[in-house]
């Protein structure tokens, strides 16, 4: 009898392993940059393109930094909980706008409504290389001394706003 | 004599395309860079080398390498950028450390795990006897049917 609960045992083990294996998601590769200084950069402002901002101006704040473009998808999905996170006023948002053209994303943002402080341009995607970037939309959550706190990468959705962001966000603050 | 001939121009040609090819781009530092690629993992189709991936963020990633290369970096300084930047993942060959410990001696640790067992049942079943004897009706039933024991030589000489 023991010869034969041997394999089943065995059997158990590895669809238990299986089992994990696919709630795994093989997308979402964690970031080596959180808990790290936010790459510094020193870019155009989309709305304004004779500005520049650099993340530095932000010192003092926690903020959100949102990767985004008009020709993703996913980002008009997720555009929803940002303009709603920006209503309710918590914390600045920042935009990247990642590998765009300035018409195309400024007539995005006036169709699908801006929740961004300001958006930054990022037209040939070497800020995104710099944040690890590898799909639209990403989100960092920045603290006040200009660390990385939280990555969300794909799309936001209200509950891992309710559930992860805002808290982090909150303890960040005090 | 056709198709031996036919084989042969496919042959040739192969080779010349690949001295076109090589010499094109065939320069040392073309090499390492596509060696550089094809080490590091595309993020987006992410069982696609750097080298391979037609994905826009691959386009952008070579276009670092190749700047990166062209700036004299080495690739030990261009890899450990990209690990900064996206983590051990992006390299094909992960590095060894402790959170990697297991993917890299675990296939041995289940091959001395099978090893020991093989050894172990081995041992037992030569200790184990080699046949059960027969029983007694069992035996005449068997020497019926087969002839009586007896030497090979005997039992050919019998059969004729």
């Amino acid at each position: 009898m023991k010869r034969f609960l041997w394999p089943l045992g065995i059997f158990i083990l590895l669809v238990g392993f299986l089992a994990v294996g696919l709630t795994l998601k093989p997308r979402e590769v964690p970031s080596p940059l959180v808990g790290k200084p936010a790459p510094a950069f020193d870019l155009p402002v989309l709305h304004q393109p004779d500005k520049r901002f650099v993340p530095g101006e932000m010192r003092g704040k926690v903020w959100l930094l949102n990767v985004w473009a008009s020709w993703c998808v996913s980002c008009r999905e997720e555009h929803p909980v940002l303009v709603e996170l920006a209503k309710r006023g918590v914390m600045p948002i920042l935009g990247l706008n990642y590998k765009d053209k300035g018409d195309e994303a400024t007539a995005w943002l006036k169709r699908f409504g801006d929740p961004y402080q300001l958006s930054v341009v990022d037209a040939d995607g070497r800020i995104g290389i710099d944040y690890g970037v590898y799909g639209v939309p990403e989100t960092y959550l920045i603290d006040a001394e200009g660390v990385i706190r939280f990555k969300q990468i794909g799309p936001l959705t209200m509950a891992i706003v309710e559930q992860k962001v805002l808290p982090l966000a909150k303890a960040l603050q005090k | 004599m056709k198709s031996l001939l036919l084989i042969l121009i496919f042959v040739f040609s192969a080779f010349t395309v690949n001295d076109v090819k090589a010499q094109t781009n065939g320069t040392q530092t073309e090499q390492r860079i596509r060696q550089l690629s094809e080490k590091i993992r595309c993020l987006v189709c992410q069982n696609q080398s750097l080298a391979d991936s037609p994905a826009e963020l691959a386009g952008d990633m070579r276009r670092e390498v190749r700047e990166q290369v062209a700036a004299g970096r080495s690739d030990h300084q261009i890899l450990d950028y990209l690990v900064q930047r996206y983590g051990d993942f992006v390299l094909y060959e992960p590095p060894f450390k402790a959170t990697t410990l297991l993917l890299w001696i675990g296939p041995f640790v289940l091959l001395a795990v099978a090893a020991l067992v093989l050894v172990a049942t081995l041992r037992r079943r030569r200790r184990a006897p080699d046949e059960p004897a027969l029983a007694a009706d069992d035996k005449r039933l068997v020497e019926r049917v087969l002839g009586p024991a007896a030497p090979p030589q005997e039992r050919d000489g019998g059969a004729r």
